[in-house]
C-alpha cells in the first residue's frame, strides 16, 4: 500500500498509514528521494506513529532512506517511534544512528522549522 | 483462555508482515501487555526474515504453550534451507553469512525468553523462541 506524501511549504511529510511490507519502503525511499528534487523540499519528516515493529530491515532502510535524502540536499525527521517500539529496537540491537528523531508530527515540524530559520540567518549574516 | 494455533507460510515479503500481525493477535488474546507483544511480534518479523534471507521459504508456527503452571506464546521458525552450520558462532553478535546487520539471532533471543536452534548443514533448521507471561 503507497504510502500518502503531502507537501508543505519546502517540506514532505510521508504520513504512514499501516504496516508496510519491504517492497512498501523501497517504494518510499525512491519515491522521496525523487519528490525532494521535484519539490525542491529541504525538510522531510517521516511519521511511524501507526508502525509496530521496526525490525532490522525497516530500521535499515530509514538509515538510508534519510542518508539518500541529505545527498540530495534536504533533512529528514522520523516521527511517532511508539515506546514499545523503541524497547525492542534497543533489545534487539538496532539503532537509526545519523538519523534525526523527534516525539511527534508537531515536534518534528518545529524541528525544520528551526533548521530554516538558521539556513535563512546564515544567509542574511 | 485458549487461542488457535497458527501456521503462516513464509514466501514473500508480504507473509513477514501477515505472521508478526498474527503473532501480534495471538498474545494480545493470550494476555501479554503491550511492551512484550511488540518483542514477539519484532522476533517474528526477524525470524520470518532469516527463512526468506537464507532457506527463501518456510513456516512460522505461533502456539500458546503452558509449562509449570505458567502460559506463554512460543514461535517456531521452521525451513529446508542450508542449515547452520556453526550454530554457536551465529548466535554471536555481528555474525552473519547473508551480509546482513549480523544482528538477526543474538538480538531476537534478548527478545524471548526462551530460545532454541536445532540445525545443521543440508537438514534445514529450527528455532524455538518462547516468551512467558508475567
Amino acid at each position: 500500500m503507497p504510502v500518502p506524501i503531502l507537501k508543505q511549504g519546502d517540506c514532505l511529510i510521508a504520513s504512514i498509514q499501516s504496516a508496510l511490507t519491504d517492497a512498501d519502503l523501497l517504494d518510499l525511499r525512491d519515491e522521496l528521494a525523487e519528490r525532494v528534487g521535484r519539490y525542491r523540499s529541504k525538510g522531510v519528516i517521516i511519521d511511524v506513529t501507526v508502525l509496530d515493529v521496526l525490525d532490522s530491515f525497516a530500521s535499515r532502510t530509514l538509515r538510508m532512506m534519510a542518508e539518500m535524502i541529505r545527498l540530495r540536499g534536504a533533512e529528514t525527521v522520523i516521527v511517532g517511534i511508539q515506546p514499545e517500539v523503541a524497547f525492542s529496537m534497543v533489545q534487539l540491537g538496532l539503532s537509526l544512528d545519523g538519523v534525526t528523531t523527534v516525539l511527534d508530527l508537531e515536534e518534528g515540524l518545529a524541528h525544520l522549522d528551526r533548521s530554516r530559520r538558521a539556513r535563512v540567518a546564515h544567509a542574511g549574516g | 483462555m485458549p487461542v488457535d494455533d497458527v501456521c503462516v507460510v513464509i514466501r514473500s515479503d508480504a507473509d513477514v508482515v501477515a505472521a508478526r500481525s498474527m503473532g501480534r493477535s495471538l498474545a494480545e488474546r493470550y494476555g501479554f501487555g503491550t511492551t512484550d507483544v511488540t518483542m514477539i511480534a519484532t522476533a517474528i518479523s526477524e525470524l520470518a526474515r532469516n527463512i526468506l534471507k537464507y532457506a527463501h521459504e518456510g513456516e512460522i508456527v505461533l502456539e500458546t504453550v503452558e509449562r509449570d503452571s505458567r502460559g506463554g506464546v512460543s514461535v517456531v521458525a521452521r525451513d529446508d534451507g542450508p542449515g547452520i552450520a556453526d550454530v554457536g558462532l551465529a548466535m554471536q553478535d555481528g555474525f552473519s553469512t547473508a551480509n546482513s546487520l549480523g544482528l538477526g539471532l543474538p538480538g531476537t533471543r534478548r527478545l524471548m525468553d526462551e530460545f532454541e536452534i536445532v540445525s545443521s548443514p543440508g537438514s534445514g533448521t529450527v528455532i524455538t523462541a518462547i516468551k512467558w507471561l508475567r
